[in-house]
């Protein structure tokens, strides 16, 4: 057992440091071999470059984030001690010297302690020396509930993080953690100068001017900053590489919505990088395909745009028992559940949505699982009842179990009908995916109401509309995970079943309850094999596809930006943020 | 023509004129005949107004025909106004988009008309009132539109779906929502025109020969401030086609896949430089719309403007 | 006259209040909320959920949050954004010179070539110049904002590479370049608005203006041998003048509002993109804050326009 998870471990060293190698010599990676490796690792010797994001960041501490375009944004200057590469692995392009693991001795044989050691010599962006006494400083905020930080959850179960000497920290973990790289690396971690936030600790950290303009230890410096508008940044001179970074400035505008800054970087080449183009690949596709000024920058993670069916009933006439967890959907939680859920799944054609909608391969693929982007996890027990598309066959299936067409073309069963209102939120894509659901679902003898709310009244727990209420049949959004998998799949467990109990704060919309789901997750928390594990995450996945909990619709790419022809060494990760490898970056 | 009489006499439903009400009718009909723009005007709108009603009737082709191979075709003998990008037949769904379009502009315009007529001439023709009433109307000017929206659907949505069925209940909704947050300009604008006309001459005169309060306000003030009112009302026509579309994407208006003029517009706006037809046709069925309504109000400000009976 | 004005600014006070109560009822029972930005993240669990929406003080009932809001604001304490932690007002002053460059100039330009057109249509109607200004102002009704401002961008960014459509808010204005600079990037913007508010106040000043030409001190005038001119100008235009000062008194508040969609299709970072953008996160403090001198606007310049009711027609008196 510990055999097989050295070994793993070992690959993942291996591969973290030949990626780390790739990551500090840029011309290494795949676009530009040979002599031009020199002129593109010279500091400062680029103008601006131009970054449009169409949502404006608010906020420069990570901590503190709202939104990914905050992160982002703050990932410029503030840095994790590793970032997640492209394959989902630690990367050593952040603070630490190296990723530590059970073969290099970082990481006690029991998964109890991770000693990160740090790079040599790394100074602050206003040139006081960057020592492990930041780090642990960091974790202590995390760690207090008083902050409030939105990254808290990947201190939870972190019993402590320790200076072990100015270039040594120790994270030690209450229990044997297999997510041994939980506190540390990528977009929870970004590491905060404790000189300046040393005053600002508990509820006073949203005081603090450094939130607005934070000392890093990043390739880049915040020059000035507009809230809700416009960051921009100079050139780290105390960044640890001499030769990075290659621009001199950048600016970091943000606003307007993603089919203009699509606009902006493949037909008027006003900006050099456009973040998460997600549009109709019949906007996108033209765009990109004729365009002289950009490419498009795609890779996958874990997101998957999903249909959650709901197990409980909305039904409004339940007063205040609707939605609940102890209720049951009239058609897809009784007798007949499975069958209706499984009808409503094979009338579900995915190939079409991901050819039309997402350009067949463009921004998305057809998806078939829940658990995706690892591959030591991917499940291909589904693919065989994902692959069938049948409008027909989910009719016939429906009319054997006694679900008979009425006079209105809509099945229905001792005086229940198979109607279902769609909720989903509003945004172009995912109309054009409700009008074809609806299409073949009706055809199946579904009656289908579509429901479209905005996203920001979407995720508000208190909304009725929203998808945490979940007060509709059947609702679609897109999710995605860290490389360890398990809590984003507790979120189906029995007891995060959303409700009234739990203000709707709860992960699991769809209250699906099954114990034996249960089961898996448990011993997730505490398997340590990784086969095991893989194992473990294909069979929760394989639950929630079979006994069609969810309906993946579209395996999304993860990073969906525009890129300037000219801009090099950039390598999206599907796992961390976009800007996670901005230092590389150059023309 | 009993059409189109029907149509001209629901238009001021709000002056409601009394007695010599026929007479006057008849001569503001004969004279608006003589305005050839407006007769125009008419007889464009009520084409529209077939158009949608009875398109479907005689038009076939489904709303939601999904064929990927037509996928953004232009105008052709077999989709006269050209195909979306889903490959859905725009013809069609401009027939029935113009349905609800037509229905929710004219609707929330005359309701917000009636209720910014009311409040304006009451304001300006009783001082008492003036100040409470147009303080109300601080209020409406002040209120967030957005939040309002979203504590309306919060709030009534799932009661108005429940008495009036989802397609009436909406309707009312939208109606009401665009009627409530629009008369306040016009409520102004009578009340200011109300607050010079009450001093004039006539209106003295009025007063002298003991007309009521009513009677002075309804006769002799209100045809006088028709003239804001009618633009009002025309410009809001269009806007209120607009707003509807808006609505929508607040989870407000009607589902997704309703068309309306404003929403299809506003679907095709980032394939306009693709496939401009499917932008061209709501954008200038709105367009005729709008202005076929402005010639209407032209002719019709002409025929009842008392001092051009010639 | 003073008098009366005192009056109206002294009922203005409770008038506010109540306004911002409404407003803040509005705002508290609006489903949306600051955590929403997070969507069904599962690196955010509920109980950091819970303790952020804590921090903020949200788990303190509304009415609560609303008195503990007016006695800040009694302060001039406009208090901090939930979503920047900075305080509220400036953000607003950060904004406020963009949509005063923008929607306050396309505004200006708007009525002043409104009044023009809608006097030359009305005293020429029918004619060519009357039919073309009709049509456009039609168009400019028929077609909303998101649409001619895409256009614009198509036409003069995308094809002809003439003009920027990012607005570059971080420009200082110091010399004839950068001046020009300015100028490129805000024209489009300004266009789309003053199309916009030109035809609207250009088609009331035209009503108002065909009103008034056939009524019989107009026929006075001209039979004293008065020139056209004059008559127009001096006699019917400031008797048409009402309706359109009861506009432009309720377009300015707007103008501090701003322009939602053209400041997102512009990516003008103002008043506008901040309050539709605070809305939707329930950033209460920054909307309320914004409305409530949305609010005061509004009262005082409708108190302007009634002042000037008055000066344009003398018989109108308050009492």
């Amino acid at each position: 057992m510990t055999n097989q998870w050295r070994r793993a471990a070992a690959v993942v060293a291996v591969a973290a440091m030949t990626l780390a190698a790739c990551g500090t010599t840029p011309p290494a990676a795949s676009s530009t071999p040979g002599a031009s490796a020199t002129v593109a690792s010279k500091r400062g010797a680029g103008d601006d470059l131009k970054i449009l994001y169409w949502q404006a960041p608010t906020i420069l501490n990570a901590h503190l984030a709202t939104g990914t375009k905050d992160s982002d944004a703050a990932r410029l200057v503030t840095e994790p001690l590793a970032s997640y590469g492209p394959d989902a692995k630690p990367l050593a392009n952040g603070l630490a010297a190296e990723i530590p693991t059970v073969a290099n001795g970082g990481v006690s044989a029991d998964l109890l302690t991770v000693t990160w050691k740090l790079k040599q010599g790394v100074k602050w962006s206003d040139g006081t020396p960057f020592t492990a006494d930041d780090v642990a400083f960091t974790f202590s905020l995390m760690a207090d509930p008083k902050t409030a930080v939105s990254t808290s959850d990947a201190a939870e179960g972190v019993k402590s993080v320790v200076a072990k000497d100015a270039n040594t920290v120790v994270v030690t973990y209450a229990a044997a953690n297999p997510n041994i790289y939980q506190w540390g690396v990528g977009t929870c971690c970004y590491i905060l100068q404790k000189k300046q936030f040393e005053a600002y600790q508990g509820e006073k950290l949203k005081d603090a001017p450094g939130n607005l303009k934070p000392i890093g230890t990043g390739p880049y410096v915040v020059d000035s900053f507009k809230s809700g508008d416009v960051v921009t940044y100079k050139m780290n001179d105390q960044f640890r590489d001499p030769n990075k970074p290659y621009f001199k400035s950048v600016t970091f505008k943000g606003g307007g919505d993603a089919p203009s800054a699509a606009r902006a970087v493949f037909q008027t080449g006003d900006v050099d990088y456009a973040w998460n183009l997600q549009v109709e690949a019949g906007i996108l596709k033209p765009m990109a395909d004729t365009s002289s000024k950009g490419k498009l920058l795609t890779v996958y993670g874990s997101s998957v745009e999903r249909i959650l069916l709901n197990f409980a009933d909305p039904s409004a006439s339940l007063g205040d028992k609707r939605g609940e967890p102890d209720t049951k959907h009239p058609f897809f939680n009784g007798a007949d559940g499975k069958i209706v859920r499984t009808a409503l799944a094979l009338a579900t054609d995915r190939k079409t949505v991901a050819q039309q909608i997402y350009g067949d391969g463009l921004s998305g693929k057809p998806g078939c699982n829940i658990v995706t982007g690892v591959p030591d996890y991917e499940s291909t027990a589904t693919a065989d009842f994902c692959s069938k598309f049948d409008t027909a066959a989910a009719g016939k299936m429906l009319d054997d179990a006694g679900w008979k067409l009425g006079s209105d073309n809509v099945r229905a069963k001792g005086g229940i009908k198979l109607s279902i209102v769609y909720q989903t939120t509003v945004n172009a894509v995912r109309q054009k995916t409700q009008d074809i659901m609806k299409k073949n679902w009706e055809a199946a003898g579904f009656k289908v109401e579509l429901k479209s709310v905005p996203a920001d009244v979407f995720f508000t727990n208190t909304s009725p509309d929203g998808a945490n209420h979940f007060w509709a049949d059947v609702e679609m959004f897109t999710n995605n995970s860290d490389p360890d998998f398990t809590n984003y799949l507790n979120g189906w467990t029995s007891k995060q079943a959303t409700g009234k109990a739990n203000n709707w704060n709860s992960a699991n919309y769809n209250r699906y309850q099954n114990p034996a789901f249960d089961t898996i997750i448990d011993s997730l928390r505490s398997e340590k094999d990784p086969a095991k594990r893989a194992t473990l995450f294909k069979q929760a996945n394989d639950i929630l596809i079979l006994d069609v909990v969810i309906i993946p619709v579209v395996t999304r790419t993860q990073v969906t930006s525009g890129i300037a022809n000219t801009l090099k060494n950039v390598v999206p990760t599907g796992w961390d943020s976009e800007m996670y490898a901005v230092q590389d970056f150059s023309k | 023509m009993a059409a189109t009489d029907v149509e001209i006499a629901r238009l001021p439903a709000s002056v409601e004129l009394k007695r010599p009400a026929r007479s006057l009718w008849s001569d503001a009909w004969h004279q608006f005949r003589r305005h050839r723009l407006a007769m125009a005007g008419l007889f464009t709108f009520v084409t529209l107004v077939v158009f949608v009603l009875v398109g479907p009737l005689v038009y076939h082709t489904r709303i939601d025909n999904i064929d990927f191979t037509m996928s953004l075709k232009g105008p052709s003998p077999e989709h006269l106004f050209g195909t979306d990008d889903l490959g859905r037949d725009m013809l069609a769904r401009a027939i029935l988009g113009g349905r609800v379009s037509i229905a929710v502009g004219i609707t929330s315009v005359l309701l917000a008309i009636t209720l910014g007529l009311t409040i304006g001439a009451l304001a300006g023709y009783f001082v008492k009132l003036d100040s409470p009433l147009m303080r109300l109307t601080d209020l409406f000017l002040s209120l967030p539109i957005l939040p309002l929206l979203l504590v309306i659907v919060y709030l009534f949505r799932d009661s108005l779906r429940a008495a009036f069925g989802p397609e009436l209940g909406i309707f009312l909704m939208i109606v009401g929502v665009i009627g409530i947050l629009n008369w306040m300009p016009v409520a102004r604008l009578v009340r200011a025109s109300f607050l010079s006309l009450k001093q004039k001459e006539f209106v003295e005169a009025a007063r002298a020969v003991g007309d009521p309060d009513s009677r002075i306000i309804m006769k002799h003030i209100i045809p006088n401030v028709l003239s804001p009112v009618l633009v009002a009302a025309t410009i809001g026509v269009g806007g209120a086609i607009l707003t509807e579309s808006t609505l929508s994407f607040l989870g407000l208006g009607f589902p997704s896949d309703t068309p309306t003029w404003g929403r299809l517009l506003f679907d095709a706006k980032d394939y306009i430089d693709i496939a401009p037809h499917w932008a061209f046709f709501p954008g200038f069925l709105i367009f005729l719309t709008v202005l076929s309504i402005n010639y209407v109000g032209d002719g019709l400000r002409d025929a009842l403007d008392p001092r051009k009976t010639s | 006259m003073g008098r009366y004005v005192l009056r109206r600014l002294l009922i203005a006070i409770p008038t506010l209040i109540v306004i911002s109560f409404v407003v803040y009822a509005i705002l508290a029972l609006a489903p949306t909320d600051p955590l929403a930005s997070f969507g069904a993240d599962p690196r955010v669990p509920p109980e950091v959920r819970e303790r952020i929406r804590e921090s903020l003080g949200l788990n303190q009932p509304w009415h609560v949050r609303y008195v503990k809001w007016v006695i800040a604001i009694a302060h001039l304490d406009f208090g901090y954004s939930f979503m920047s932690r900075s305080p509220v007002m400036d953000l607003i002053w950060q904004r406020l010179p963009n949509t005063l460059a923008v929607v306050g100039v396309a505004y200006i330009i708007g009525v002043l070539l409104a009044v023009p057109i809608g006097m030359i249509s009305a005293v020429k109607r029918y004619s060519v110049f009357d039919h073309l200004s009709t049509t456009f102002a039609f168009i400019g009704f028929s077609v909303p904002t998101f649409f001619t401002g895409l256009l614009l961008i198509i036409i003069f960014s995308v094809k002809l590479h003439w003009l920027p459509f990012i607005y570059d808010s971080t420009l200082k204005v110091t010399s004839l370049s950068t001046l020009g600079d300015q100028i490129r990037q805000s024209i489009m913007p300004i266009t789309v608005l003053a199309l916009f508010d030109t035809a609207t106040i250009a088609r009331y000043t035209r009503a108002e203006m065909l009103e008034h030409l056939p009524l019989d001190y107009v026929r006075t005038a001209r039979a004293k041998g008065l020139k056209e001119r004059l008559v127009v100008l001096r006699h019917v235009l400031r008797n048409s003048l009402i309706p359109v000062v009861t506009l432009v008194a309720l377009g300015i508040p707007a103008v501090f509002g701003g322009a939602i969609v053209t400041e997102q299709i512009f990516r003008v970072p103002g008043i506008g993109e901040l309050l539709v953008r605070s809305i939707g996160q329930g950033d209460t403090p920054v909307v309320a804050a914004i409305l409530l001198i949305f609010a005061t606007l509004v009262v005082l310049f409708n108190l302007l326009a009634d002042v000037l009711y008055g000066v344009l027609d003398p018989r109108i008196r308050y009492s």
